[in-house]
């Protein structure tokens, strides 16, 4: 059960040719799993995590297949994708906050979301107030305007909205990016707790930030200029990287304590390939330190130590029988 | 090189500028040349509204900034110009930085225009070029591009490049990495680090406390506006005092280390935008702010909130971060040790 | 909005843009050409005002029977007199020839009056803010509350003899408040872009900020905003004519209208005479709104369809 993404292929359309955003990726997510998909942007995460949820005008599904509880997921039918979004699937988007209608008093915006879809507001009202009292508001919220709420409070709201008829798949695009370390500790820990009471099945937490995704996933899977790079359980991907994008970029990361005077960090030189021609062979190549003859073909993503895998010609030697994630 | 001297900032809202917010209130703090100060807080902190005033960009309400010696509320025309050829500023958006009907390297073509009239063509070119590999650009690299074929990591960098072309001695940097790609990011910071090394001061602006402390030889924390501790970045950091700056502390997602026991609720109810904690006292504040859209209807409310923050207060002003900020004392900051300044009433612990 | 969006959608957009404008350095223009071209609604209501213009342009060299000539009255359009005669036996094609000129005159002139207006005092109060946005800010709302049909009434009324030109100056005095509004708007929201406050940095002064750094981000905008004023000019300019008010000398098409209207040509039915005038300001204003609303798409990604 939970999430199944397998060889899914997503372009942008524009004028000069598709952008292949997301490019042959796999991967499953577990029930009561929190699966941190992470990457620098234009790496595509987002454009994975949208395609889930709702294709824009300009993207198309070039291949692959979504299934979601056993049930194959028509990601690029918009219409038929209808009965599975709020149900099925939520997506908590980078400004869920300005997602409020200012004019409506939040219950009663909820109250029209749920009419859409064919539920009742009154019946879900004792259940709405209680996950709001949970995530340490007042249920008075509901006869407030979102303007009357603070950055973290709306965050909040639009997380127990999105949660309420508990679905399968929770998507939260970088929830905490735009917040004060406080608060993001708050949301957080609020994605944690909705696990533990099972109002999300599996969650996806898209963002930039690692140490996030230290606090808060059970895995982390890591993007580049489209691809898979790596994933593994969070502590695995945090200490013991074997891709050399992750190795760099987590050694580029200042942690609290690193000192500029005493330890100077360095960056990854270059950037991402363009994505509208991106060069064959390994993504990375270009930037990596450690690239050889082999980098020019294209690594597999493949299982190279239980419940860790990579896409890096280093490591694909010790490649597990079963391969897959 | 650079000192406030209790300086405030009230944002006035209201039809008729009836009301204010305060946005700094009575922050003292002096810049020193060949160091980094940062100046750390959350959103709606002030701390880019004190760095908008420094440069110049809005006018102080009270208090006075003086660089060397000079009053720069004072300055005007052609020494107000004179004041831009020492001190600089680079934004936290590199996108927004560039006006995007131009070329990047327009940003070198108005400083020729307006301080080095004089300087040849040839030679402009050979020094702006110079200055380009001086912050790690390959000045073919850039030239002639429009802003979306560049990263924002070189677009800061070319912003960098602009400063360092006139006789900067001090440089305000507000939230400038938190744009940029993470792998790219440290590169800007550790160029911003090395820029000391030319005698040069710089104020880096920012949310981020391990950035701050990375980079930075002093720190000064700011919440709601007022100063809570400041000194010298390794006291502060090892040895917090203010009950803020260690909430701040612990809340900030590590790597290496889980959050710690406290809840994330409570440690919010701490913080600047305080929700909730003073629900169920509403007599306290006056009918006119419980408006729902209380400071919000005219432009002048929602420019002085989307001065004090471009996100989170531009959406929502918080009556009680409102109420906090007009009521709440200013404590004076007592030094504890050498270098090492905390906000407390009652003196030293 | 359009030029906000623009800009912010394809900041937004962030990874595919990016990712597809890092390998060639055509700039967004030849993007709105390609759109432009692809646009239906553009392409149609811009070849309707097209046509029109060249009519008025070129009319004059078609017409056979001067305005103030008289023939026979009644006639039915015809192979000589294209558009047939008046109640007076006045050609009525002569009489739509000037008539049409006239009028885009005026609706050029008002257009562009009130474009220019408005973007002075948008761009001041914008940039400047403070006591001097607030100052015009209700010198603006006193024009826009004030009935400016009843004043032009007045004002026409008062003067007893108007031409064209002093309609149109007129117009423009009146209908600015609008374009005021919406750049006023634009401008305030771009000043609050950090190049703004780096050209600040860089010394440049007030006007050359506006002039430099804000007006050419907002050209599409500008364009937009004239075509919406050109095209309420030329209405504004058609009822005053119509209520007898327009130009004591001359003929434009409002005059057509109430000339056919006063010598009860509806219940002669005299359809030749003011349909002609009828249907080329209809179409005209209609083509101009058609045009604006193509033109929106084509600057405004998010309403583009690839």
């Amino acid at each position: 059960m939970g999430l199944t993404v397998d060889h899914l292929q997503v372009c942008y359309r524009t004028l000069r040719g598709d952008v292949k955003a997301v490019d042959d990726v796999t991967f499953s997510i577990e029930d009561r799993e929190i699966m941190g998909l992470a990457g620098e942007s234009g790496c595509g995460k987002s454009t994975l995590g949208n395609s889930l949820v709702r294709m824009d005008v300009r993207m198309r599904q070039l291949g692959g297949h979504v299934e979601l509880d056993g049930k194959e997921l028509p990601i690029s039918d918009s219409r038929a994708m209808r009965d599975f979004r709020f149900k099925e699937i939520s997506i908590v988007p980078q400004y869920a906050m300005s997602a409020l209608n200012p004019t409506r008093r939040v219950g009663r915006m909820v109250a029209e979301l749920l009419k859409a879809r064919g539920f009742d507001y009154k019946s879900a009202l004792p259940e709405l107030e209680r996950r709001v009292k949970l995530v340490g508001l007042d249920a008075d919220i509901l006869k407030r305007y979102p303007i009357e709420l603070s950055g973290g409070m709306k965050q909040r709201v639009v997380m127990v909205i999105s949660t309420l008829l508990n679905p399968s798949l929770l998507i939260a695009d970088e929830i905490t990016s735009a917040l004060d370390v406080s608060t993001q500790r708050a949301v957080g820990e609020m994605l944690l707790e909705f696990r533990d009471r099972n109002f999300v099945k599996t969650t996806m937490v898209i963002t930039h930030d690692l140490s996030i995704l230290a606090q808060v996933a059970d895995t982390i899977l890591v993007m580049y200029a489209g691809k898979l790079a790596e994933k593994a359980k969070a502590d695995v991907v945090i200490n013991n990287p074997l891709h050399p994008y992750t190795q760099l970029l987590i050694s580029s990361l200042p942690d609290v304590g690193i000192r500029h005077d005493e330890h100077t960090l360095v960056g990854i030189p270059g950037r991402p390939p363009p994505l509208l021609n991106p060069p064959v062979g390994c993504r990375f190549r270009d930037r990596c330190p450690f690239a050889f003859d082999r980098c020019t073909d294209e690594p597999p993503f493949v299982e190279v130590k239980p419940g860790h895998s990579v896409a890096c010609w280093l490591h694909a030697d010790g490649a597990l029988p079963s391969g897959g994630v | 090189m650079l000192v406030l001297d209790n300086v405030t900032k009230a944002f006035k809202t209201g039809t008729f500028g009836g009301g204010t917010l305060p946005a700094v209130r009575g922050a003292s703090f002096e810049i020193r040349p060949g160091e980094v100060t940062s100046l750390i807080g959350e959103s709606g902190s002030g701390k880019s509204t004190l760095g908008k005033m420094i440069l110049r960009l809005t006018p102080v309400t009270s208090g006075t900034i003086t660089f060397e010696g000079t009053d720069i509320a004072t300055l005007k025309g052609k020494p107000l110009r004179e004041y831009y050829r020492h001190v600089q500023g680079v934004f936290q958006d590199p996108f927004s930085s560039y006006n995007p009907v131009y070329r990047a390297d327009r940003v070198f073509a108005t400083i020729r225009h307006s301080y080095y009239p004089g300087v040849s063509a040839d030679a402009w070119h050979e020094r702006v070029d110079k200055t380009l590999e001086s912050v790690g650009l390959n000045p073919v690299d850039v030239r002639d591009k429009f802003t979306h074929q560049l990263s924002g990591g070189q677009l800061q960098r070319i912003l960098i490049a602009r400063a360092l072309l006139l006789d900067i001695k001090l440089l305000i940097a507000d939230e400038i990495i938190s744009m940029i790609d993470a792998s790219t990011r440290v590169d800007v910071l550790n160029l911003l680090a090395n820029l000391k090394t030319r005698g040069l001061g710089v104020l880096f602006v920012t949310h981020d406390l391990s950035l701050g402390n990375y980079i930075s030889e002093r720190t000064i924390i700011l919440r709601r506006g007022a100063v809570v501790e400041m000194g010298a970045t390794p006291k502060v950091f090892d040895n917090p005092q203010h009950e803020y700056t260690r909430m701040l502390l612990t809340s900030v997602p590590q790597l290496h280390k889980k959050w710690e026991a406290e809840s994330g609720a409570e440690m919010e109810a701490m913080g600047a935008t305080s929700p909730g904690q003073d629900r169920g006292r509403p007599g306290r504040y006056s009918k006119s702010s419980l408006h729902p859209l209380a400071g919000m209807r005219d432009r002048k409310g929602r420019r002085a909130q989307a001065a004090l923050h471009e996100q989170d207060l531009a959406e929502g002003l918080l009556r009680t971060d409102t109420y906090l900020r007009t009521h709440e004392e200013v404590l004076p900051l007592v030094e504890i040790e050498e270098d090492h300044f905390v906000a407390t009433s009652t003196g030293a612990r | 909005m359009t030029v906000l969006k623009t800009d912010e959608a394809a900041e937004k957009a962030g990874a595919p843009d990016a990712a597809v404008s890092a390998g060639s350095g055509k700039p967004r223009r030849f993007e709105f050409l390609y759109f432009a071209l692809r646009n239906k609604k553009l392409l149609l209501g811009l070849s309707v005002v097209v046509l029109f213009v060249l009519f008025a342009v070129f009319g004059p060299l078609f017409v056979q029977h001067p305005m103030l000539n008289y023939y026979i009255p009644f006639r039915p359009p015809s192979s000589s007199f294209w558009f047939g005669t008046n109640y007076f036996g006045q050609d009525v094609f002569s009489e739509f020839v000037s008539g049409l000129r006239e009028s885009l005159l005026v609706g050029l002139l008002g257009g562009c009056g009130a474009t220019v207006i408005g973007m002075t005092l948008g761009f001041v109060s914008g940039y400047k803010g403070g006591l001097i946005d607030e100052a015009l800010n209700v010198l603006c709302n006193i024009f826009l509350t004030m009935p400016v049909l009843v004043l032009l009434i007045l004002v026409a009324g008062f003067l007893h003899h108007t031409s064209g030109l002093i309609e149109g100056i007129l117009i423009a005095c009146t209908t600015w408040t609008w374009s005021m509004r919406a750049i006023r708007a634009q401008t305030f929201s771009l000043v609050s872009r950090d190049f703004v406050g780096l050209a600040r940095l860089s010394g440049e002064k007030s006007r050359q900020i506006i002039m430099r750094e804000i007006a050419p981000n907002m050209s599409s905008y500008l364009l937009l905003v004239f075509i919406l004023s050109f095209g309420g000019a030329i209405l504004t300019a058609a009822s005053l004519d119509y209520l007898g008010l327009g130009p004591t000398n001359g003929m434009s098409l409002g005059i057509m209208m109430q000339q056919a209207s006063d010598w009860n040509s509806l219940q002669l039915h005299l359809w030749w005479w003011f349909v002609p005038p009828g249907a080329a300001i209809t179409c005209i204003v209609g083509g101009l709104y058609l045009a604006n609303v193509g033109l929106d798409e084509v600057f405004n990604p998010k309403l583009r369809e690839l």
